[in-house]
């Protein structure tokens, strides 16, 4: 493993002679970059160059601090300490202003557009073009559409389009071409590719290259290994706020780049024991499901979980999972169609007869808004679904010393590092939030497993224990049905993969018989 | 423009022909004879309608530019109540001056104690964080209080607006009378729904100013200064709506009274929310609501109907409510209204 000094700059020392004459200047220089917040180092003491007509990467696990060292270039944080130079000046950054008008445009990981306003009004706002204070809508359509030609079909996108009626792939089209508008000579693209099928990264990944020829420079912020060997000229490893490593895709492997990430080697494989499927615990048949405005968001779909097996749910995001977990769970209505736990009609039961009474346990997709309340304790985040029945209540009144030895064995077992049990569960990292409520939802009793998500915004060490959970409710016999953007989720522990599009179940098959790029075509509706 | 804000100034436009075709058809056509037809569409009940709807149209529009940029200003009655007050104080500390000037100055004390009234708003809101809605509600009780305290009830203002009719368009028939013979801030009120509607849709201004209401982030990305706009139109906003309430003691009555507003600003909220927050949508609401009052008037003054007046008197309110309500689910407030923006916090 070849880690580099934390403290050596970089490009002197991977620069060679020849590419040294080609780029003399870096067009970004970060200094000593150091940013607190309240109880967190997210920056460390980072030296960072950027040359003109290269990408690079900034590889990291979530909660390294990449997020954060794009936010200050940026200027919506200020940094605690270091500076910024761009083209060899100092930059002072206040404000996303000033960072535009150094020539620096962002891509955040969340799009930064507003719905209800078109393509044309996203891409201008900030650097209208107006003709006696009056827009000109005309010349800035000719402008955009000028710079998109320059892409050759690459950049082509319907202006008068309302962002609100776009798939994620053109809006990220659309802060690309926002990024351009502005004369961006720098390009940061903060996890471009959370949301996109493997076919819309690989346009994705034509642009950037396209944009690289003509000498912008690309910082591409991912955790994703094989898109840095894929994409990137140089890649920086962050761990826990500082630079642990400088990387060519050339000379380094998969496994050592997670190593550098991590701190230690982390199989990437989950073992799993053979077990014969059982009996069918969720039957679906036929369910459909509308979402609040009235349109369709499950579309007439039908599966089985068996009892042993994890069914992976992929699709894009949007494309009606969080409907359907929805309803399978309790907390959105069913339109039409069956759903049946053990034998048992459940299609229009409670919330709490499926989940309490029914055996169900919920790893929900967004856990700050339906897992988990931040302001309350660890230990009695960990009885939200328990506490209103013995050991943890007697006479209608909680017991706190069964809640903390419930606590105590849970915080043992699932590794979640919290300094006391009366810590608010807001006050821990994401990481150790998403094992908390993995703990909870994995109780005795349980019979079926809904988990979605269950590793966002979580970092690499949470991710492999999550993983390590979940296959071993499998492997004691568990039904479980996983929901997941992430593809390779889906792949290392999946038995069947049923993949969603547009309401529909577009594809179900046994996880041996399926590949990535199949999977990704019917992700983006395309049957193989 | 979305479907529903064409609609709505589709509703706006409607309802406007409507009463206009109305008083044509009574002009020359033989139905002055007939009672209801009269009533309905009489020259002085669509003049009541239109001074009815003054004070809702400025109030609306104030009510728009503080919402269109993220702010939820429930307080429009308590800048309104403010611009009143201002406008009688003014008033009457220079009666001994001629009246224009006089008139001028309550103007400009309306216009600059609404406007300070929206930028306590915005302090409230966006420096020390409050809840859009209590200080919103604060507001309220503040100008109340002070108006109730200040206010010297043996104090009279001596003159107020008078028509300034337009050469040549106020000789036309039935709309001469109507839209073209009116004291200044009728026509201020009219030419701002113009102003603020053209100025959202094509200018730099509106731009930025829908993008912060829908998401301020996104807007703080692409390198607009979120906060200074959401000051400036919470202030310009509070001289709208304060301007509404100086055209109560300017223009219509002429006096002050305590609670003079007397929930105007609410029924002006109300027209913001049935105009989807859009001008031409609020001109439409204010129209509508300011008609139904004045149908009312009517119809307690000529004593026409077997009801009892307690329900004739219920007909403004209860046409607010319905077309409040039956709106639910069809208009779309904008994105992020109501959450105040904090940069470092969204991370």
């Amino acid at each position: 493993m070849n880690s580099t000094p934390v403290a050596e700059p970089l490009g002197l020392r991977h620069q060679s002679a020849e590419s040294r004459r080609n780029m003399p200047h870096p067009v970004l220089e970060v200094r000593g970059i150091t940013k607190h917040f309240p109880g967190v180092v997210a920056n460390r003491n980072i030296d960072l160059n950027l040359f003109p007509g290269e990408i690079l990467a900034v590889l990291g696990e979530n909660g390294a601090g990449k997020s954060t060292l794009m936010n200050i270039i940026y200027g919506l944080h200020p940094p605690t300490s270091g500076s910024i130079r761009v083209g060899g000046r100092q930059l002072e950054c206040r404000s996303p202003r000033d960072a535009i008008a150094a020539g620096i445009a962002m891509v955040h990981q969340h799009f930064q557009l507003v719905p209800a306003m078109t393509v044309l009004e996203n891409i201008v706002l900030g650097a209208e073009t107006t003709r006696r204070g009056i827009l000109d809508p005309a010349t800035a359509e000719r402008d955009v559409n000028e710079l998109c030609q320059r892409f050759g079909g690459q950049l082509d996108i319907n202006l008068q389009a309302v962002i609100d009626d776009l798939p994620v792939g053109m809006r990220q089209r659309v802060e690309i071409v926002k990024a351009l508008y502005r004369g961006a000579r720098i390009l940061v693209l903060d996890e471009p590719t959370a949301v996109l099928t493997p076919q819309e990264t690989g346009s994705l990944f034509q642009i950037l290259r396209g944009l690289r020829n003509q000498g912008t420079g690309i910082i591409f912020i991912t955790h994703k290994l094989k898109e840095v060997l894929d994409v990137a000229d140089r890649i920086v490893v962050l761990r826990q706020g500082a630079v642990v490593g400088h990387e060519r895709p050339g000379t380094t492997t998969e496994q050592a780049m997670a190593a550098m990430m991590v701190g230690h080697v982390p199989s990437l494989t989950v073992p799993k024991t053979t077990v014969g499927p059982g009996p069918p615990m969720l039957e679906v048949d036929n369910l459909t499901v509308h979402r609040d405005d009235g349109t369709t968001a499950v579309d007439r779909i039908s599966f089985e979980v068996h009892q042993g097996e994890i069914l992976g749910l992929a699709g894009v995001q949007g494309n009606g999972q969080t409907e359907l977990i929805g309803a399978l769970t309790g907390l959105r209505a069913v339109s039409s169609g069956t759903v049946r736990l053990d034998g048992r009609d459940t299609t229009h039961a409670s919330a709490r007869r499926i989940g309490r009474e029914g055996g169900t346990g919920h790893i929900p997709e967004d856990r700050h808004a339906h897992g988990m309340v931040e302001s309350f304790s660890v230990a009695q985040n960990l009885v939200l679904n328990l506490c209103n029945r013995p050991p943890f209540t007697r006479w209608g009144l909680l017991r706190f010393e069964a809640i903390r030895a419930h606590a105590r064995c849970k915080v043992a077992d699932f590794d979640i590092r919290t300094t006391s049990l009366e810590q608010p569960l807001g006050s821990l990292s994401g990481g150790n939030q998403q094992k908390l409520v993995v703990a909870r939802e994995m109780r005795d009793g349980l019979q079926l497993l809904i988990a979605s998500q269950p590793t966002r915004g979580v970092d690499v060490g949470s991710v492999e224990s999550i993983h390590h959970q979940i296959v071993q409710q499998r492997n004691a016999g568990r039904a479980i049905l996983l929901a997941s953007y992430d593809l390779d989720e889906i792949l290392a522990l999946a038995d069947r993969i049923a993949v969603m599009f547009e309401g529909r179940l577009i594809g179900l098959f046994p996880a041996a018989q399926v590949d990535r790029n199949r999977l990704g075509l019917l992700m983006a509706g395309i049957p193989a | 423009m979305d479907a529903f804000t064409q609609s709505t100034a589709r509703f706006a436009a409607g309802l406007s022909f409507l009463l206009l075709a109305g008083a044509f058809l009574l002009e020359y056509a033989p139905f002055a004879d007939i009672q209801t037809i009269r009533m309905l569409f009489g020259a002085s009940v669509l003049n009541f309608a239109l001074r009815a709807a003054v004070p809702l149209i400025l109030g609306a529009l104030g009510g728009i530019l503080c919402e269109r940029s993220g702010i939820v200003n429930i307080g429009i009655e308590g800048m309104m109540l403010a611009g009143a007050f201002a406008a009688f104080v003014a008033k009457t500390a220079t009666n001994h001056w001629a009246l224009g000037p006089s008139l001028l100055l309550g103007t400009c004390a309306t216009l600059l104690t609404g406007a300070a009234m929206g930028l306590l708003h915005a302090l409230f809101c966006l420096r020390f964080g409050m809840n859009q809605i209590i200080s919103g509600t604060s507001l309220i009780l503040l100008s109340m209080g002070i108006s109730a305290t200040f206010f010297d009830r043996d104090a009279v203002a001596v003159g107020k607006f008078a028509p300034w009719p337009v050469p040549l368009l106020s000789e036309w028939p039935v709309i001469g009378p109507l839209l073209f013979n009116k004291p200044p801030i009728t026509y201020a009120a009219l030419l701002m729904v113009a102003v603020v509607g053209f100025a959202l849709a094509h200018t730099r201004w509106g731009l930025r100013t829908r993008a912060i209401g829908e998401h301020p982030r996104a807007a703080d990305t692409a390198g607009v200064a979120v906060l200074r706009l959401q000051y400036l139109n919470t202030t310009l906003g509070g001289a709208l709506a304060g301007l509404g309430g100086g055209y109560l003691v300017l223009e219509a009555v002429g006096q002050f009274q305590e609670g003079m507003t007397a929930g105007r600003g609410f029924i002006a909220l109300a027209a913001v929310i049935f105009g989807n927050w859009h001008p031409v949508g609020a001109l439409g609401a204010s129209l509508l609501f300011g008609y139904a009052q004045a149908v009312q008037n009517e119809l307690l003054l000529a004593q026409a109907t077997v009801l009892p007046r307690h329900f004739v008197s219920m007909i403004p309110y209860l046409v607010t409510v319905i077309a409040v309500s039956g709106l639910v689910g069809r208009v779309r407030a904008p994105g992020s209204l109501g959450q105040p923006y904090l940069r470092e916090k969204e991370v």
